[in-house]
């Protein structure tokens, strides 16, 4: 059979390996929730996910769905490429407190170039899927206004 | 009058630092070891502990092995230490006590690495990204750089700190730089050439970064008793202290509070020490971000003021407090665990007054503080005229 579409342009940057413990999040993100883990013992969300509460280090632990809503927590505008995100630069790499408590690690996707004056500490952010590969989606962030 | 002490720095060397084509890892291991026994005036078969770091050049999951096969020894105790950046710190602390338990009479301290030299590019890149979280962090393309920026961003944010504050970190060490025959950087700087240097993660620019050199340091730790056969004034280990707070920044309790306080109020309380009594400090700097949170976390400033102090020269000699005196990471050298160690050898010399045109006049007491990871791993010292 003739007219596949051109394969999209390799994804360079490095993925992400779930395990055991890490896998329901990663398994939320493809399907676009952004999913945490919570304490039944001491009520906590944490991140990143493990095999326990980091609080109180119970092993009494559920999933569930987050708001997806957040702030910037800090932020850097990161000239000097990492490995696979050569054609990336300027990114901005953040630190997202979400509205449940923990702090995760994600990109801005901005619709301008990240300058020190369209990007702040505390400005309102809330979750995006970018589908990376067809086996990988990472949880990132987009201004909120 | 100094604390009863029971350990002492009694060799401390380094070696040429740099670029320096030819070397090899353990040849700057043995080259920084021996001199640092004959400064300690011993012999290799003196020493009964050995205490080692870590490699990127030649990584070995056991290297305190190969680097005794590699020069020959066989001491009754050796052990290699991983903490990052405090790693220098923290084998020093180590070697205090194995000494103090009377488990070893003079254990050496070593580290070096050829990394200027020695490594590809790519594995050097690749070699520092292992330091994110392989989920968490960097499928979002984090490097060493913008890991710290992330704590520059969050401290300007929350104390005003300004990108002329952090320059002026930079620009003290490299007016100490200056004055060391050794230094890898020996060509003046200002202000406005760290804000206009490249930029590499926003707010941290090119001159904001510490060096990447060759090169090797180490030491001689002996029992008080040990010690008193040693050619030079032995340095003395008064006290220590060390705090983790976390390992990675997204499980950082805090981006603008750090373990550094806590592992130094161990140092000071366990010396009977305050930080205004001391004369010269060699502090952590892979980056401008790290020495500024560090020397205000410590207690030798106050939230806000070691910006504005460095800017008017109290890091310089003769100012407030004298600090990296040597030029630092930032222009000196940094050769991975090594980097670490020329701190301290840094501050054996002052205590020594073989500083030269460095010397901070009559320092009797100094403090080394080392950080591994990102702002994650903490190690302060405090060392005293013998
Ligand atoms: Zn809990």
């Amino acid at each position: 059979m003739t007219g596949n579409p051109a394969p999209a342009a390799a994804y360079k940057g490095p993925l992400p390996r779930a395990t055991p413990e890490t896998q329901p999040f990663w398994d939320g993100a493809k399907a676009h929730k952004l999913m945490l883990p919570w304490c039944e013992d001491c009520g906590q969300a944490h991140f990143y996910p493990r095999a326990l509460c980091p609080h109180c280090h119970s092993v009494r632990l559920a999933w569930r769905q987050a708001s997806g809503r957040g702030k910037v927590h800090t932020f850097v505008i990161n000239h000097k490429a990492a490995r696979g995100f050569e054609d990336k630069v300027p990114y901005v790499i953040a630190v997202i407190e979400l509205e449940e408590g923990p702090r995760m690690m994600s990109n801005l996707v901005m619709d301008e170039t990240p300058t020190p004056e369209n990007v702040h500490v505390e400005m309102p952010v809330a979750v995006v899927f970018d589908d990376v590969t067809p086996e990988v989606t990472l949880p990132k962030f987009r201004p909120v206004r | 009058m100094l604390k009863d002490w029971r350990a002492a720095i009694t060799g401390a060397a380094d070696t040429a630092v740099g670029e320096l084509p030819g070397s090899s890892c353990m040849g700057l291991h043995a080259e920084a070891a021996l001199l640092a026994l004959a400064d300690a005036g011993l012999r290799p078969g003196q020493i009964d502990g050995v205490l080692c770091a870590y490699s990127l050049t030649e990584p070995h999951p056991m290297l305190a092995s190969v680097f005794c096969e590699y020069l020959g020894i066989r001491p009754s105790y050796s052990a290699a230490i991983q903490a990052g950046g405090a790693t220098g710190c923290v084998m020093a602390m180590q070697a205090q006590a194995l000494v103090e338990a009377g488990l070893c009479r003079h254990v050496l301290v070593v580290a070096a690495d050829n990394r200027l030299t020695g490594m590809t590019r790519d594995r050097a890149v690749a070699a520092l990204a292992d330091f994110g979280h392989p989920q968490f962090e960097r499928p979002y393309g984090v490097t060493i750089p913008a890991l710290y920026a992330l704590v520059a961003q969050a401290y300007m944010h929350e104390y005003g700190a300004t990108r002329e504050h952090l320059a002026a970190m930079a620009v003290a060490a490299r007016t100490h730089a200056l004055r060391h025959p050794k230094a890898q950087m020996r060509r003046p700087i200002a202000i406005a050439d760290v804000l206009a240097s490249r930029p590499i993660a926003e707010p941290l620019c090119l001159l904001d970064c510490c060096l990447i050199s060759d090169g090797g340091a180490a030491l001689v730790v002996s029992a008080r008793d040990a010690a008193r056969d040693a050619p030079k004034p032995p340095a003395a280990l008064l006290g220590s202290g060390q705090k983790n707070t976390h390992e990675h920044i997204i499980a950082a309790p805090s981006l603008t509070a750090f373990g550094c306080r806590e592992s130094a109020a161990q140092a000071f309380g366990r010396a009977g020490v305050r930080p205004a009594d001391i004369d010269v400090a060699e502090v952590y700097d892979s980056f401008t971000i790290t020495l500024l949170v560090e020397l205000e976390s410590i207690g030798f400033f106050e939230k806000g003021e070691a910006g504005p102090a460095a800017l008017a020269g109290a890091l310089d000699l003769g100012g407030r407090l004298p600090c990296n005196t040597h030029g630092g990471l930032l222009s000196y050298a940094h050769s991975g665990a090594a980097g670490g160690l020329f701190h301290l050898v840094e501050a054996v010399r002052q205590l020594r007054g073989e500083a030269e045109a460095r010397q901070v006049r009559g320092a009797e007491l100094a403090f080394v503080h080392g950080d591994g990871g990102i702002l994650s791993a903490h190690c302060s010292l405090v060392l005293g005229r013998g």
